[in-house]
């Protein structure tokens, strides 16, 4: 009952802020909002993956960066030079590749969205189940190490190839169509039903994350945090459920970039980047690790403020800082009555007391 | 042997990052992974000092802070934390690893820079079995192989030496035996960040220095500790010998862009394959944690 009541606050919550917006005639503040929401998919996986499971993750961008590029490869790439045209009707016809233009205004064959985010989900779930498998086997340094070095692969790969556009990234993706009154895009025509689409799939996400973990799934992922040997003695299949969890959390992933791809019009490599991957373990680290609800509303917070500009040039250097400053003096996350407790203590004492 | 000469000099600044990743290992038990940054922070205040001494006083003062920096580390950020989790080091030391950069960032600018050279200049060369090198390189091998024997010295002879091995090996005994263990650490740190340094001078005028310059040779340096067997420091320099050479054969296979992964793929490789790495024997490996 509880989950509905939160769930509920959260739907009330988005829905006050347009509302505050619109009022405030800073409707403009939706467009950061609407891409916090996208960050915010990739912040609930990973909290699912780091804070539950205990796997920590440094290449999680990657996933997010390849559901992006995929939708970009798929929705900019022109098949009418690529293949030949009784190939090409024969797609038209049987609808897996529609007839339209490109952003320059010529005709051009693309893939439809029907099509491109199953395929975008499926590249992440395979790559996240060839790279988990052998990867999920080690814990710790070893753990960290190589999926930061999965992740940089991945984004030499995104910056030294052609058809992902090299340094350049892939611009010019057109919005996309996804039900007759909703289209993903940047219009500001479409502002306000990107800013609910968003969000419902935040909603989503959080209502299907908040259901594994108190299921039968969850626990057993939080028995694999207390101690992975317990947890198989116990009978839980470890490997299998870390593999689960990993999958998931890449889906979701690249859910988001898909969408942000098609909402901004484009994407470029510094999406698959290490510091995009370890501003999301910040995130996770800041909200407790293993407390969703912390998870999204820091992940929301300090991504809005961040695409605000606030840090400036000091954008970077403000994640880092949380990240030392969360991992000495509060690792369990901010939003902990114990860290609360410490600080009041810390203030009554903090001048002549021994 | 042209590739070969160039793979064996990269190969050696890896197998540097590696030997300063193992000494913190050995002492705690972290990997820290603000290593490069402490390469990137050498040559770059020695390439701001040089303007106002010469220039083997500058390194050695950039060494100098550069200790000075991992003293501060140490003393502020693992010394009274008890009983971390992995996970716990890991995320900390990739922030302390990001702040020191954005530091750079803002202290020395985007600029890339460099050292002058050490011998001569650029187009100076000298001709050693058919293959034209230039002075630096010599400059690289040498003062990486004087780390190595003077790493070996230091921990085979002297009393601070062996009493860090003392601690690696086990803690709870080297503390009872009258070892300051915390001081260990603290040393360790401190000599970890001063190799570091000096690695990232004598490197400085060939690959230059960019505030950024560090986590490509943290990534490269762990992939050639893990591969030499975690800890070990002769595994390691034949492992960072052994990377830089794929590197350079790789280049002339690959589009450039691919260098890194590369080494990368072969880090994933070494994990899933054989995590206790090369040299590292099994019985050893069987104990630890991966």
């Amino acid at each position: 009952m509880k989950r509905f009541v939160a769930i509920g606050a959260l739907a009330a919550a988005v829905i006050a802020l347009h509302l505050l917006f619109a009022a405030a005639g800073a409707e403009y503040l939706l467009v950061q909002l609407t891409m916090a929401a996208y960050y915010a998919l990739v912040v609930i996986g990973l909290c699912l993956l780091m804070g539950y499971a205990g796997q920590i993750s440094l290449g999680h961008a990657a996933f997010f960066a390849l559901g992006g590029y995929t939708a970009a490869v798929l929705s900019t790439n022109s098949f009418t030079q690529l293949m030949g045209a009784p190939a090409l009707e024969r797609l038209v016809h049987w609808g897996l590749v529609t007839a339209g233009t490109d952003a320059y205004g010529a005709a051009a064959h693309q893939v439809p969205v029907w099509l491109s985010l199953p395929l975008a989900v499926a590249a992440a779930a395979a790559v996240a189940l060839v790279i988990g498998i052998p990867v999920l086997k080690l814990k710790g340094h070893y753990l960290a190490m190589a999926t930061l070095g999965f992740g940089t692969i991945l984004y030499r790969i995104f910056l030294g190839t052609r058809l992902f556009g090299e340094a350049d990234g892939i611009s010019s993706v057109r919005p996309c169509a996804l039900l007759p009154g909703l289209t993903i895009g940047g219009d500001t025509a479409l502002r306000t039903q990107n800013y609910y689409f968003a969000w419902a799939l935040v909603l989503l996400a959080m209502v299907l994350s908040l259901n594994i973990v108190s299921s039968r799934a969850g626990r057993a992922l939080r028995s694999i945090h207390g101690s992975e040997e317990a947890a198989a003695a116990m009978g839980v299949n470890t490997a299998r459920y870390k593999l689960y969890v990993f999958i998931l959390s890449a889906v979701f992933a690249a859910v988001g970039g898909f969408f942000m791809t098609h909402f901004n019009g484009g994407i470029g490599p510094a999406e698959a980047g290490i510091m995009k991957s370890v501003r999301y373990v910040a995130i996770v680290a800041v909200g407790g690790m293993a407390n969703l609800w912390g998870s999204l509303l820091i992940g929301v917070l300090l991504n809005f403020l961040s695409l605000r500009g606030i840090f400036g040039s000091y954008d970077d250097a403000v994640f880092g800082a949380l990240l030392v400053f969360i991992m000495a003096l509060a690792p369990d996350g901010i939003l902990r009555r114990e860290f609360l407790h410490r600080i009041m203590r810390v203030r009554i004492r903090w001048p002549f007391s021994k | 042997m042209q590739y070969l000469l160039s793979g064996i000099t990269t190969g050696s600044i890896y197998a540097i990052v590696a030997i300063g990743f193992n000494i913190i290992y050995n002492t705690t038990g972290i990997i820290n992974f603000a290593q490069g940054e402490f390469l990137m922070l050498g040559g770059m205040i020695s390439i701001s000092l040089c303007s106002v001494m010469p220039l083997p006083l500058a390194i050695a003062l950039a060494v100098a802070v550069t200790a000075a920096v991992g003293y501060c580390i140490e003393l502020l950020f693992v010394r009274w934390i008890h009983n971390p989790t992995v996970l716990r080091m890991v995320v900390m030391t990739i922030g302390i690893s990001i702040l020191i950069r954005e530091i750079a960032l803002h202290v020395w600018d985007e600029k890339v820079r460099s050292l002058p050279y050490f011998t001569g200049n650029e187009v100076t060369s000298v001709s050693i079995l058919g293959a034209r090198i230039s002075p630096q390189i010599l400059w690289v091998l040498g003062t990486c192989a004087l780390i190595v024997v003077l790493l070996n010295l230091f921990y085979g002879r002297t009393l601070l030496g062996k009493a860090m091995r003392a601690c690696s090996a086990n803690r709870m005994a080297a503390s009872l035996c009258g070892i300051n263990a915390g001081r260990m650490v603290t040393v360790s740190f401190m000599l970890s960040a001063a190799i570091g340094a000096l690695a990232g001078c004598v490197i400085s005028p060939m690959t230059q220095t960019q505030y950024d310059c560090g986590t490509s040779l943290a990534i490269k340096g762990f992939t050639a500790a893990i591969f030499g067997g975690l800890g070990s420091s002769s595994g390691a320099v034949i492992a960072g010998l052994l990377i830089g050479v794929i590197e350079a054969v790789s280049i002339s296979v690959l589009p450039l862009a691919y260098k890194d992964a590369v080494t990368l793929t072969l880090l994933l490789l070494i994990l899933v394959v054989r995590p206790s790495g090369l040299f590292g024997s099994r019985e050893a490996g069987a104990l630890k944690e991966f």
